[in-house]
């Protein structure tokens, strides 16, 4: 595969105003290479005032699942559309294969988008619809053919070539619009969130299917979603943008282990923030405070000095509860950035839920704030109630001081936004 | 079996008794005019006016024509309408199209210019183009079918793009995206994906349009050269100050049945499509 793992803030490309950070490449430009099959060079999109994409800067190479993943309106579809070639990027160069086409029409790129309604033409057989594209560029009957049964085979639709696409399954018509842009061999696919119009039960079954038929053909697909969960699941990389900035781009494991931003922190998967200070930086650690106590976490990009605002974060699967102080020196728990521990705050139980493999604690901590813990319920902590008095910490290594996100909407108070990301 | 029809008569009440004499009501005062035009086409009147029932007979279908003047008004009709109602077509088309597919700055004020036709009175529409077109004084609008043919193509522009329009609201725009998406140039978007879906509105629009230019009578007077060979209507308009000839009801008869036929066509070919669709294996 063509993925290479960087540690989590090795890699940081600077871009005017705004740390872009690419976990992913190994060369610290962090900027597109050479080698990929579709190239964002600065890319900047404008509606009149309003920016719906600005500085896109990162490339995708030959094979890869890649996803651009944000809540609507922070420009992923917009960068969808800019490299099918429906949008003009504003300022900025898009290339396929090395070549810019920035300015040219989609009928004359290679690559082929899967439409969210999937815009299937109603007026033509399954086979006809498929066919299309071929047919469009020329080839001869043969080869059209060829290629159709070729494709229709891949993606089991051999029953339906005859029939209308209203006569079609929400799951079959989804295989009619792969086929339909796969079997011109694209150097990309772009999939326009495909799996939104599906129940719940199809679009899981339709993820394992398109990771198959993606290992199939060995084709680039770059897939925009909303649903961070099935971004994890299909994703070899994935580009969390928010209001037309791209804030990181990197594989699945490294997004959720090493958010670069409180943002991403905050839409993938579950967090514990709390805004804060820095206190001291060294080694790469900051020291923040949570109310009293003194608390240390891998330093963010831009965590520089004393001084900087920042957001503390602990996912909840990394606090551990205890009904004694884990820490021998007992109840002040402070461990600077000396310390190997990370910290240990007394708290209340506000509520508990047993979910079977999993308990589910919402904690209050003496500042106030809320602590949300997933606890395994093999731990072997005894039966607690709200108002019992427990211990949360967690290793220092599980703690992160991310930079002030750019965009304060997606600040919360200091308790626990993770837990209405659900 | 029987028990349903039973339990229905028992219930109905005097309300649906008025509901169904008042459908009829309707019904016969909306037929009436026009069974009464086909039934006075096998009169025998015994004055040039056909206006009372003498007696039945075949004779005015056995001869339609019997009239020359008349076969030749209705031939020019049908010549103005069929031109009218391609051209009308084809421009009102693409207005429909351009409005309904693009937001564009003026896009509003064209929507308003494409009412006004409609919701201008026919005499003054008429009197305008005739003011025009004398105004205009050259030997290529001097009145007669050019002028007739322009001042059709007008009026049915409007009705076309406003019945387009109508047809294709909810059309998904998104099929020329994916057209162009799979490398079809905008001119194989259109005639492949675009024209094959909106034919029936543009079919429906042109069937209008030919209708209202073969109906149209106000406008055409103004625009026609006095003494000039005259449409159907003017024809009809002016021979009922001398004549009233059953051949006309004949002709408006065969009218009546060629539209019918044509609106039942539609259902009927859709009818005849679909089991093939379905049985192809």
């Amino acid at each position: 595969m063509t993925r290479r793992r960087g540690r989590a803030w090795q890699a940081a490309g600077v871009l005017p105003g705004r740390f872009i950070i690419d976990t992913t490449s190994g060369d610290t430009a962090g900027g597109p290479r050479a080698d990929d099959v579709i190239v964002l060079d600065h890319v900047t999109k404008h509606y009149g005032s309003f920016v719906a994409v600005e500085e896109a800067h990162f490339s995708i190479a030959r094979g890869e699942f890649f996803s651009m993943l944000g809540p609507s309106g922070c420009g992923k579809t917009t960068t969808l559309r800019m490299i099918a070639g429906f949008e003009t990027p504003t300022s900025g160069a898009i290339r396929h294969e090395g070549v810019d086409v920035s300015r040219t029409p989609p009928y004359k790129r290679n690559v082929n988008t899967v439409f969210q309604q999937y815009a299937l033409f109603p007026h033509m057989t399954v086979r006809d619809n498929i066919a299309f594209g071929p047919r469009s560029k020329k080839l001869d009957g043969a080869e059209v053919a060829r290629r159709v049964d070729e494709i229709i085979d891949v993606v089991r639709l051999g029953d339906f070539a005859q029939r209308k696409p209203t006569q079609l399954s929400g799951g079959q018509q989804q295989r009619v619009a792969l086929a339909r842009a796969l079997v011109n061999y694209p150097s990309a696919l772009l999939l326009d969130e495909p799996l939104a119009a599906l129940d719940l039960k199809l679009r899981q079954a339709m993820q394992i299917e398109l990771k198959r038929i993606q290992r199939e053909v060995g084709i680039t697909f770059i897939f925009v979603t909303h649903d961070q969960e099935e971004a994890l699941t299909l994703s070899d990389r994935i580009a969390v943008m928010s209001n037309g900035l791209v804030e990181q781009i990197g594989s699945p494991e490294e997004i959720y282990g090493s958010p670069a931003s409180v943002f991403v922190a905050g839409f993938i998967g579950q967090a514990n923030l709390w805004q804060t200070v820095v206190e001291a930086v060294a080694d790469g650690r900051a020291d923040v405070r949570i109310g009293d106590q003194l608390v240390t976490g891998a330093a963010g990009p831009n965590v520089a000095r004393a001084g900087d605002h920042v957001t503390f974060m602990v996912r909840p699967e990394r606090v551990k509860v205890t009904v004694l102080s884990p820490n021998a020196s007992g109840a002040s728990g402070s461990s600077g950035a000396s310390g190997t521990s990370g910290a240990a705050i007394a708290c209340e139980v506000i509520d508990y839920v047993f979910q079977g493999p999993v308990v589910r604690f919402a904690l209050r901590s003496p500042d106030g704030s809320e602590i949300a813990a997933y606890v395994g319920s093999d731990e072997g902590l005894p039966l607690l109630r709200p108002g019992d008095r427990v211990w949360a910490s967690w290793d220092r290594d599980a703690a992160l001081v991310l930079p002030e996100s750019a965009n304060p909407s997606t600040l919360s108070t200091a308790d626990a936004v993770g837990a209405t990301a659900s | 079996m029987s028990v349903v029809p039973a339990r229905v008569r028992t219930r109905r009440p005097t309300g649906s008794i008025v509901l169904a004499v008042y459908a009829v009501g309707v019904l016969v005062y909306l037929f009436l005019p026009i069974i009464t035009i086909v039934a006075f086409s096998f009169n025998d009147p015994t004055s040039k006016f056909n206006l009372e029932w003498k007696g039945f007979t075949l004779d005015n279908w056995a001869d339609p024509f019997a009239k020359g003047q008349l076969l030749d008004a209705m031939l020019y009709s049908l010549w103005i309408a069929l031109w009218a109602s391609v051209v009308a077509t084809i421009i009102g088309g693409f207005v429909a199209l351009a409005l309904s597919r693009y937001r564009f700055r003026g896009g509003a004020f064209v929507n308003l210019f494409l009412v006004l036709p409609l919701t201008t009175p026919e005499v003054v529409l008429g009197a305008s183009l005739l003011n025009f077109f004398v105004f205009a004084d050259t030997p290529f609008l001097e009145r007669g079918f050019r002028t007739i043919l322009i001042s059709h193509i007008l009026f049915c522009v409007s009705f076309v793009s406003m019945t387009v329009k109508a047809r294709v609201r909810g059309f998904d725009w998104t099929l020329e995206d994916a057209a162009m998406d799979l490398g079809a140039p905008p001119l194989r978007v259109f005639y492949k994906v675009t024209f094959p879906l909106i034919i029936p509105g543009i079919l429906a629009a042109a069937l209008l349009s030919f209708a209202l230019s073969i109906d149209d009578y106000i406008i055409t007077t103004m625009v026609s050269p006095v003494g000039g060979e005259p449409t159907f209507p003017l024809y009809i308009a002016g021979a009922f100050q001398r004549e009233i000839s059953p051949q006309i009801n004949v002709l408006a008869t065969m009218v009546l049945l060629v539209s019918v036929t044509l609106m039942a066509a539609g259902p009927v070919i859709g009818l005849l499509r679909r089991p093939k669709a379905a049985t192809a294996p």
